[in-house]
């Protein structure tokens, strides 16, 4: 037993010694950051929450927690964040925001009905709530100041466009949470303007393999297939090891930057992004509550502010690598 | 034929019968399920067209495998009498663990290999000893592992990366040599093979081979069909089940190899959900939810059912807003197939 442990602690250490890496790593990691610290604004102290239907650890919601704490920094604003993927726990955190009296709330109106009652508690409260993300058209409703984001229908119908000039002729929508209002719509708007035909597929977004086998199936049944059309960063990945397994000559596109994609837009394994720039959705959010509580502003003049669909291709690779490594792009 | 005729007791005891190899085989517990696999098989043979091609169904086979490999250690434990509801997240958490540690040290990627061995191998001993030196049962005791594991993962991950997927390790050493290991392709006969259906097969005949032939395969239906009764004829059931969760925790760090060299990142909030299925592709593949009874081979042919049924519903294009009902709905009907054909054989027994 004792030999044995010895043995094992010894392998360790050899293997330490002799298994560093001389490629990739922390080490070759770039340290120039953009990001400085820099004095905050010397209005009091605020406290605002930010409440999203985010599931767990997705790349686009760090995007928009970044914004959102630089601006805090810069706003002197205490930013609270929580998540819930049910309607039922995200409508529940909005209302244990009310509870703590924060100065601001940001919300996302992904399961917009699901929010409508505690909104309405909000204002009551005299809370002013700034919406982001996707469900524009119900922010002004629900007594929103405003809404920050992206029309989803919009963007979809942008990457029908995209894949008409692309001369594509039927695509495939891979929907990684079924269910999700916003990602049917992308979907839907792809349908509208694009001239060929597209198909839906749900995948479970959660498991990598799965996923990656469901679109390789996919793809193996319908050979027709000459574009895939992801609905999120981390799909985009996966739908890129389908295509290759599969053997399939279609094209990948996607909703949504991140570093990978960045990546296989430089190596051509994917071919266009739609940007929503969730990093701005974070930090306009922020800054306009902390503009409404100390000088009464709305930007948009009470308009949704739209911050995408902005079309991504492999030319804008250089000038976006170096922020979407530090994860705010 | 010397047993009694189906409805009737048998006339002596029952262990002096002479049983015929057909009737041996119909009392081994993998036989209803395979009648449920050949079923399902022909079902998608016959309504997806696509189905049938050799590179379908090395699709299936991978996504069979992927399941598998967690199923039949998973299947082992149940047969123990236990439940690890933490194997869903602890295979994204071994995969969290080689890359981030790799890239944090600079290091040869084979050494985040094998700490990440070490350490999920150290969760599984965790669950164990929770498990065995405490009275809570094991669905709450892996139900507490299971929820602290998926904070940690995502906690440890944006602590070290700073956002919720790591780093990419694709261009560090040891990657290319441990992708051939975890998630090459073979091309045999011109169709790609994923290199988890080998791994998938070692294990169950590494299972099969320890339920069966060794004395750790008698102690491990001791223990799960009566814990008290294994421990007064000298079983030593702590370490017996300590050594099923390390099982399990083996199939999770090959699981999160897996993940994590297909896919150069690993997105820290995956695995949630999958113990589930794990857990269901034992059930259907014979093992008893209340232990004693089952089989590594049944639970390897239950995720076989499961990964051709998930898939075959893609190759039949069937309307994908539907997937889930025709998913829940085969795996139904091939459960009570199992079922049925289990009952028959023990009626003739």
């Amino acid at each position: 037993m004792r030999t044995a442990r010895t043995a094992a602690t010894l392998m360790a250490v050899v293997a330490l010694a002799a298994g560093c890496s001389s490629s990739g790593g922390k080490t070759s990691e770039d340290k120039a950051d953009g990001s400085t610290g820099g004095k905050s604004a010397g209005t009091p102290r605020l406290k605002i929450a930010m409440v999203t239907h985010s599931g767990e650890g997705d790349t686009f919601w760090d995007i928009v927690q970044s914004g959102a704490k630089q601006a805090a920094a810069k706003d002197n604003v205490q930013f609270l964040y929580s998540n819930d993927k049910e309607a039922k726990g995200q409508a529940e955190l909005v209302q244990s925001a009310i509870d703590k009296k924060v100065d601001g709330i940001v919300v996302t109106l992904a399961k917009p009905e699901a929010m409508k009652a505690v909104l309405a508690k909000a204002k009551d409260a005299g809370i002013p709530v700034v919406t982001i993300n996707s469900g524009g058209e119900f922010s002004q409703r629900f007594g929103a100041l405003t809404h920050i984001g992206q029309d989803e229908s919009v963007a979809g119908e942008a990457v029908g466009r995209e894949l008409d000039k692309r001369g594509r002729k039927k695509a495939l929508c891979v929907i990684h949470e079924q269910g999700n209002v916003s990602l049917e719509q992308r979907c839907a708007g792809v349908k509208k303007t694009f001239k060929g035909t597209v198909e839906n597929l749900n995948v479970e977004g959660t498991d990598a393999p799965s996923s990656q086998s469901s679109i390789e199936a996919k793809l193996q049944a319908a050979k027709d297939i000459d574009a895939v059309v992801a609905l999120g960063a981390p799909t985009a990945a996966v739908a890129v090891k389908a295509k290759q397994d599969a053997g399939s000559e279609a094209e990948i596109d996607t909703f949504d930057l991140n570093a990978a994609v960045v990546k296989s837009l430089k190596a051509k394994d994917v071919g266009f992004a739609v940007d929503q720039q969730p990093y701005l959705q974070g930090y306009l959010a922020v800054d306009e509550l902390w503009l409404y509580k100390t000088n009464a502003n709305v930007i948009g003049g009470g308009k949704p502010v739209l911050t995408g669909p902005a079309i991504v291709t492999e030319k804008d690779v250089p000038k976006l690598e170096k922020y979407t490594a530090r994860g705010t792009r | 034929m010397s047993a009694a005729a189906p409805g009737t007791p048998p006339l002596t005891d029952e262990r002096l019968l002479k049983t015929s190899p057909l009737r041996k085989l119909m009392g081994r517990p993998e036989l209803g399920s395979v009648v449920g696999a050949v079923a399902v098989f022909l079902f998608f043979a016959i309504f997806a067209d696509s189905f049938l091609r050799a590179s379908s169904l090395a699709t299936v086979l991978y996504a069979s495998s992927t399941i598998g490999i967690m199923a039949v250690p998973v299947a082992l434990l149940m047969i123990g009498g236990e439940f690890d509801l933490s194997a869903g997240v602890m295979v994204t958490t071994s995969a969290l663990i080689s890359s981030m540690f790799s890239y944090q040290m600079t290091a040869n990627v084979w050494v985040g290999v094998g700490v990440s061995l070490l350490l999920t191998l150290a969760i599984g001993v965790f669950n164990g000893v929770m498990l065995t030196r405490t009275d809570p049962p094991s669905f709450i005791i892996t139900l507490g592992t299971f929820l602290m594991l998926t904070g940690m993962n995502l906690g440890f991950t944006k602590l070290i990366s700073g956002t919720v997927s790591t780093k990419s390790i694709s261009d560090m050493e040891g990657f290319s040599s441990a992708k051939d290991v975890f998630a090459s392709t073979l091309t045999i006969g011109g169709v790609d093979f994923k290199i988890t259906i080998l791994w998938w097969l070692a294990l169950i005949v590494v299972a099969t081979w320890i339920l069966l032939r060794t004395r750790v395969g008698n102690w491990i239906y001791a223990v799960g069909g009566g814990e008290d009764a294994a421990r007064a004829v000298g079983v030593p059931v702590n370490k017996t089940k300590i050594g099923l969760y390390m099982g399990v925790a083996f199939g999770a760090w090959i699981s999160g190899q897996h993940l994590l060299f297909s896919f150069d990142v690993v997105q820290s909030g995956e695995g949630v959900g999958n113990e589930l299925i794990y857990i269901i592709a034992a059930v259907i593949g014979g093992c008893l939810i209340t232990g004693g009874y089952g089989s590594a081979v049944g639970a390897a042919i239950g995720a076989l059912i499961f990964g051709m049924t998930s898939k075959g519903i893609v190759f039949a294009e069937w309307n994908p807003d539907w997937f889930k009902f025709f998913l829940g709905a085969m795996l139904l009907l091939a459960t009570l197939l199992n079922a049925w054909v289990r009952k028959r054989a023990e009626a003739t027994k």
